[in-house]
């Protein structure tokens, strides 16, 4: 078709694909804008209502009046939102590139189940008892199931489908271990009841500087695989016809995926949902490609964790809702609807 | 093949009524076992001689009154859970697509849940609560699937989305509730025989009287149904029609169970493919999955009394790690074999 068209049909359509990158260049930054928005809305909004000029006044002009203080509380919270967010949004779209599954989620390769092994193993045998100090331990649990996930579901020759069986095998096996713990151990069970239903509410300085090198570095790793794995989508032969290493990519992409997810459930419990309903959305808009896709997921996510973490604590005043739960109240209705709207659904 | 005379014939797989026959015997055995284990130890020869009404009145109380309600609720259980589990495989056509997965243990425990956490209920009305529970769940889950006839990955994938909603109420019922009614819901969540007794089982019995000769009947149109949809209509068989109907009696079965013992894991998703494997016959598989069921169920309790002591740790916690350790074995085998 292009090879036969006259040279003045070429030139008009040829405008075409800047303005597109313009209209999605734009959309950035409105999403952007949305997230500084939410970000505020959530230093502001709480038990103890805050207006914006509180709000800047404990920002930028720090004097330790009530309002200060309340700000200074909700800041690290904030902040951890907007870094767990980005990071469950940047593993899912990762994840749902590598496995070629739209339905694939984070939790699908067990790295929630390897993180609360371990949280319960430090409670109960180790005698950790404060949530910063189990931070380690969740990241250790996580970064050892990915491995083994990945050892298991075949390494070098690891398929969508293998990897997925492997991490809901573990998963398997480690709930169970995890259930013989909590009943054996009333003291963990009064712990890990909250720490899995995942909350932004244990957020602290500490906590945050933490797991930061981590959301650094997987952030960027991701971030760098957004060519590769463009390549992938397309096919194993195709994408070894164009030249991209397979094996390489996948094995990065694990590792940014493990790194990103393990260090979000590390700093707030497992939150289910996030990784699996924005890059869905942002998909719906952007296309299939992954370039825009993955700085999309990387804002439009904390919006949702943020937003998500506002509504717990609005809707039962003065108490909270954990923003696990709000994600997954949101996100089981969005997941069903996907599943009912595509013609015929693949996992 | 048997032949009557007046032409009637009839198929025997001689292979599938070994297994059922073997699984059988396996499942009794295993039971006489556990009435022996205990506390108080009873020789299995003195179990069966009192069963039979020849014991002496102490051993008469331990086994009657005590220990015999419990493997009765163990075996109907595992039953249940092995027939329903193998009729949701079948009709999802998905080794995935188990109670198990779809939420229907995750609905049952809710409805527990709440009764334990927010109206601190008997017993019986934990019972009530997850029987509901698991009823609502199980229409749900087909009410959202249904479009113009019910799918087989729709299923299992409105499943695991009801499933994980149902699973952040739960985890909000845990966080609300003080730490004595949160440690009982656990050992509810887990799967549990303790405890059980006369009441459980009549019930089970009655639902499981009712319902298996229903299933076995209809598994004829459920093996045409394998072959796909459009197949099983050319041959003769009402697709939606059969479906609904089996997934109503397996809800009820696993809905059922749930109530009686707790969301008892993996049982419903290891039993079918563990009887495939035994009778090497593709088809539902429908007996030799329920009296597999039956067998694991009480041999997982055995293992936990005998390897942690009496009532220390529920079944659930035997048969959910004995489960992934299973999947993860079929996964080393079937990539040997080269076939994922």
């Amino acid at each position: 078709m292009l090879v036969d068209s006259p040279p003045e049909q070429r030139a008009e359509t040829a405008p075409a694909p800047p303005t597109r990158r313009a209209v999605r260049a734009l959309g950035l930054l409105i999403a952007v804008l949305v997230l500084v928005l939410v970000a505020l809305a959530s230093i502001a909004i709480g038990a103890k209502g805050l207006s914006l000029g509180q709000v800047w006044h404990g920002l930028f002009q720090d004097t330790g009046t009530y309002g200060d203080v309340v700000v200074d509380e909700r800041l690290s919270r904030t902040v951890l939102g907007l870094l767990a967010g980005a990071a469950l949004g940047l593993s899912g779209a990762v994840l749902q590139a590598l496995t070629r599954n739209p339905l694939a989620d984070p939790g699908l390769l067990g790295i929630n189940a390897g993180a609360s092994a371990a949280v319960v193993t430090a409670i109960t045998f180790l005698g950790v008892t404060s949530p910063s100090g189990y931070v380690w331990f969740a990241f250790l649990g996580a970064a050892a199931v990915g491995a083994l996930v990945w050892f298991l579901g075949g390494s070098r020759g690891a398929t969508p489908v293998r990897l997925a069986l492997a991490g809901t095998a573990i998963s398997a096996a480690l709930y169970g271990y995890l259930q013989a713990v909590m009943i054996t151990d009333q003291a963990a069970l009064g712990k890990m009841r909250f720490w899995t239903v995942g909350s932004l509410s244990s957020a602290t300085d500490s906590t945050i500087t933490q797991v930061l090198p981590f959301f650094v570095a997987g952030t960027l790793l991701a971030l760098g695989l957004a060519r590769p794995l463009n390549a992938v989508a397309m096919g194993d032969d195709t994408a070894r016809a164009l030249g991209a290493d397979l094996n390489r990519t996948r094995a990065l992409s694990m590792l940014a995926a493990t790194v990103l997810c393990g260090a979000a459930t590390a700093a707030c419990g497992p939150i289910a949902f996030v990784g699996l309903m924005v890059p869905h959305a942002v998909r719906s808009f952007t296309g299939p490609d992954l370039r825009w896709i993955l700085p999309y997921a990387t804002i439009l996510s904390p919006v949702l964790l943020l937003g998500a973490d506002v509504v717990g604590r609005v809707v039962a005043r003065p108490a909270e809702l954990q923003v696990g739960i709000i994600t997954a109240l949101v996100g089981g209705p969005v997941f069903i609807f996907l599943v009912r709207r595509r013609r015929t659904a693949q996992l | 093949m048997l032949r009557a005379p007046g032409g009637l014939s009839l198929r025997l797989d001689v292979r599938a009524v070994t297994v059922v026959v073997l699984l059988l015997l396996a499942a009794l055995a295993a039971s006489v076992v556990l009435i022996g284990t205990g506390d108080f130890p009873i020789p299995a020869g003195d179990v069966v001689r009192t069963l039979l009404g020849d014991g002496n009145a102490g051993q008469e109380f331990i086994v009657n009154e005590l220990r015999l309600p419990r493997v009765l609720v163990g075996l109907l259980v595992g039953a249940s859970l092995g027939l329903g589990g193998a009729l949701f495989q079948a009709v999802t056509r998905n080794p995935l697509g188990s109670p198990d997965v779809l939420g229907l243990g995750q609905g049952a425990t809710a409805g527990a849940l709440v009764m334990i956490v927010l109206f601190s209920g008997s017993a019986a009305q934990v019972t009530v609560g997850a029987l509901v529970g698991g009823l609502a769940t199980g229409l749900a889950i087909y009410l959202l699937a249904w479009k113009r006839g019910v799918h087989g990955y729709r299923l299992v994938l409105v499943g695991i989305g009801v499933s994980a909603i149902v699973t952040a109420v739960n985890g909000y019922l845990l966080t609300v509730s003080d730490i004595v009614d949160a440690a009982r819901a656990l050992v509810w969540m887990t799967g549990s025989l303790n405890g059980r007794d006369w009441e459980q089982v009549w019930p089970l019995l009655g639902v499981c009287a009712v319902l298996v000769p229903l299933v076995l009947a209809g598994g004829r149109g459920l093996r045409m149904m394998e072959m796909g949809d459009d197949v099983a209509n050319a041959l003769g068989v009402r697709v939606e029609r059969v479906r609904a109907l089996l997934m109503v009696a397996a809800v009820l079965l696993v809905a059922t169970a749930t109530a009686a013992a707790g969301p008892v894991g993996f049982v419903s998703l290891t039993a079918p493919q563990l009887a495939r494997r035994l009778t090497r016959s593709p088809g539902p598989n429908l007996l030799p999955s329920l009296c597999m069921g039956a067998a694991l169920l009480v041999t997982a309790d055995w293992a936990s009394q005998r390897a942690f002591g009496a009532d220390q740790l529920p079944v659930g916690v035997v048969t959910g790690v004995l489960g992934g350790v299973y999947l993860l074995w079929l996964l080393v085998a079937e990539r040997r074999a080269g076939r994922i």
